[in-house]
């Protein structure tokens, strides 16, 4: 007798994961080996990773050009130790002809980097030795988190093992109001179900809202799915997703839908048109609060960061000159703004944007995480506060363990930085 | 295995900031690490810590980076196993990867008070609080992770995969 009973349905993760494991389907916390088409890692995470793989006694990593690493963190090498890690990272790739490795002058944040490079597409799966490797979901692809001794093991094999993810399906509806951009929804969400609300769970995004939200936008949600516990955000690959993978990584890779009557553990619907310009307060992301109320309590700031991979996009940049455009930083400001790859700073050149920066009294850097991890370029003294467009406000991530730091959007962040505390485009005088 | 020790209590969403801070990561020896693990929120931790002690804490313990750098500087801290309500995904595989014993058990975290005496036995999954005689049972391991631990992590287990290809 023939066996027509379906296929178990699987979720967008589900099916990528199945696919590279070799498996016809795949089933919530079953522990799989899958095949990885890019392993990343970065100046922190990639030394560790080198020891861990010298132990392994191989001879070669499993292909040249499936690794990439990205210097990023305290590039350009702010002192004598950060120096020495990254000259044993080269001396590594050379030894091991590594393709995709990202020298300062190249060099960008590194989940900005990759899918500019095009070394990401739909349908891909992609692990790296830094949290916010979920980035990628943006694309269409799985992407996740992992350790260095992962990291190592799968530069020998081309193999990584998972347990496979329950998912959260969260369907968008409506369309954003002025200036609220995918941040505000990513900081919206995360308010609503806490920093472990997608523990060891996959975000997986539906809805007719999806078509107001750029690719860049969602770059900057799935980026901070990590923020949310997640092991995974995902967005079905569309028409600008496909058509950036195509001009950059030459190919639009594999679209993969959630089947119809696929199984998630929760449903969240969000009503765009109800999110607003969200901040998150000190220490965590999930410390959400709307504008208004920000605003109402009139907090002072001292800094602001303007980059990182979560918002250090060409169009986080336009949102900040155009705000900036015409004014002053304020006086008790210390503004910094940080384009997250070569690329990004060339464009800002080019469309007139550094000139906005510098004019409304500005620090422009050359890409490097930098303060975003209280690396270097802008870390906070004791007591001081800074809005930041980056993804994390733990104690201390930005310098003293007695500063603070607040999340929102480059809009937010720009508007705070002319009237030196938190507000929002509306607040400033015109 | 059968451990032993003193425990150091925590609440929810200890971050691998605070494990570690980024200031730190310019270097990854594991003595370094160690002499500054969780100063951002226990400035005497490394002072009062002795070998053998376990950490005890809330939910997503290790939240944030994937930096290996945090389950290494506990154990070079001397701490001889973590016990939580939840840990974060990427903590979790760390630990498991480089060896360190991590358990997931709330009703014993949420027990467990700072400077109880506890011995925990690995193989069972078995937790007692000696200074007041309750005892625990933390959720098994899966099969294969189970094998990475007997293996003593990732690396051996790797090894192993690629001598036999
Ligand atoms: S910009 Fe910040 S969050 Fe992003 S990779 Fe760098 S340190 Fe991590």
């Amino acid at each position: 007798m023939l066996d027509n009973k379906a296929a178990k349905p699987m979720t967008m993760s589900q099916k990528i994961l199945a696919r590279h494991a070799g498996l016809p389907q795949v089933e919530a916390g079953e522990l799989i080996q899958c095949k990885v088409d890019m392993a990343l890692g970065n100046d922190v995470t990639t030394p560790p990773a080198i020891k861990e793989f010298r132990r392994l006694g191989t001879t070669k990593v499993f292909d040249q050009k499936k690794i990439a690493i990205v210097p990023d963190h305290f590039t350009p090498n702010k002192d004598i130790a950060t120096a020495t890690q990254v000259k044993m990272i080269r001396e590594f790739v050379r030894e091991f002809g590594i393709v995709n490795f990202f020298e300062v002058g190249e060099m960008g944040v590194e989940h900005a980097l990759l899918p500019e490079k095009g070394l990401v597409k739909p349908g891909d799966l992609v692990i790296g030795a830094d949290s916010h490797t979920c980035t990628y979901g943006a694309l269409g692809a799985f992407s996740t988190g992992i350790g260095s001794t992962d990291l190592a093991a799968a530069w020998a094999t081309g193999i990584a093992w998972f347990k496979v993810p329950e998912a959260i399906k969260v369907i968008l509806k409506g369309k954003l109001n002025p200036h609220v951009r995918g941040k505000d929804v990513m900081l919206h969400l995360i308010g609503i179900i806490g920093v472990d609300g997608a523990l060891y769970q996959s975000i997986e995004f539906f809805g007719e809202g999806l078509d107001c939200l750029t690719l860049e936008d969602r770059l900057s949600m799935a980026n901070m799915a990590i923020e949310a516990g997640g092991k995974n955000a995902i967005f079905p690959a569309g028409a600008e997703a496909c058509a950036y993978a195509k001009e950059r990584a030459g190919s639009c890779g594999i679209v993969e839908v959630a089947d119809p009557d696929a199984v998630y553990v929760r449903e969240i619907v969000i009503d765009l048109a109800d999110v607003p310009l969200t901040v998150a307060f000190p220490h965590l992301p999930e410390n959400t609060h709307d504008i208004e109320d920000a605003f109402a309590q009139k907090i002072s700031i001292d800094q602001v960061v303007i980059g990182s991979c979560t918002n250090g996009r060409i169009e986080d940049m336009r949102v900040a000159a155009e705000l900036l455009k015409g004014h002053k930083i304020h006086p008790r400001v210390r503004a910094i703004i940080i384009p997250a790859t070569q690329e990004v700073w060339l464009k800002c050149v080019n469309e007139g944007l550094m000139n906005i920066f510098v004019e409304a009294g500005a620090a422009v850097s050359t890409p490097t995480c930098g303060p975003c991890l209280g690396g270097h370029m802008g870390i906070l003294a004791e007591g001081e506060r800074a809005v930041a467009t980056t993804n994390r406000n733990f104690v201390g991530r930005m310098g003293h363990p007695k500063s603070e730091v607040y999340l929102a959007s480059p809009a937010v962040a720009a508007a705070s930085a002319i009237s030196g505390i938190i507000c929002g485009p509306q607040h400033l005088q015109k | 295995m059968l451990l032993k020790g003193n425990v150091h209590k925590y609440g929810d969403h200890v971050d691998t900031d605070v494990i570690i801070p980024a200031r730190y990561l310019t270097s990854s020896e594991p003595t370094f690490l160690a002499a500054h693990c969780m100063e951002d929120i226990d400035e005497g931790f490394v002072n009062k810590v002795k070998k053998g002690d376990i950490i005890v804490a809330g939910r997503n313990f290790g939240c944030g980076s994937s930096r290996e750098h945090a389950p290494i500087a506990i154990v070079a801290a001397g701490v001889s196993c973590v016990i939580a309500e939840s840990f974060a995904r990427i903590f979790f595989r760390n630990a498991i990867n480089i060896g360190l014993p991590v358990l997931e058990c709330p009703a014993a975290a949420k027990a467990i008070k700072n400077g109880d005496e506890l011995g925990v036995d690995l193989a069972t999954g078995t937790v007692t609080n000696l200074s007041t005689k309750e005892t625990w049972q933390a959720s098994a391991f899966p099969g294969f992770m189970q094998e990475l631990i007997d293996m003593g992590g990732l690396v051996n287990y790797t090894k192993k995969q690629l001598s036999s290809k």
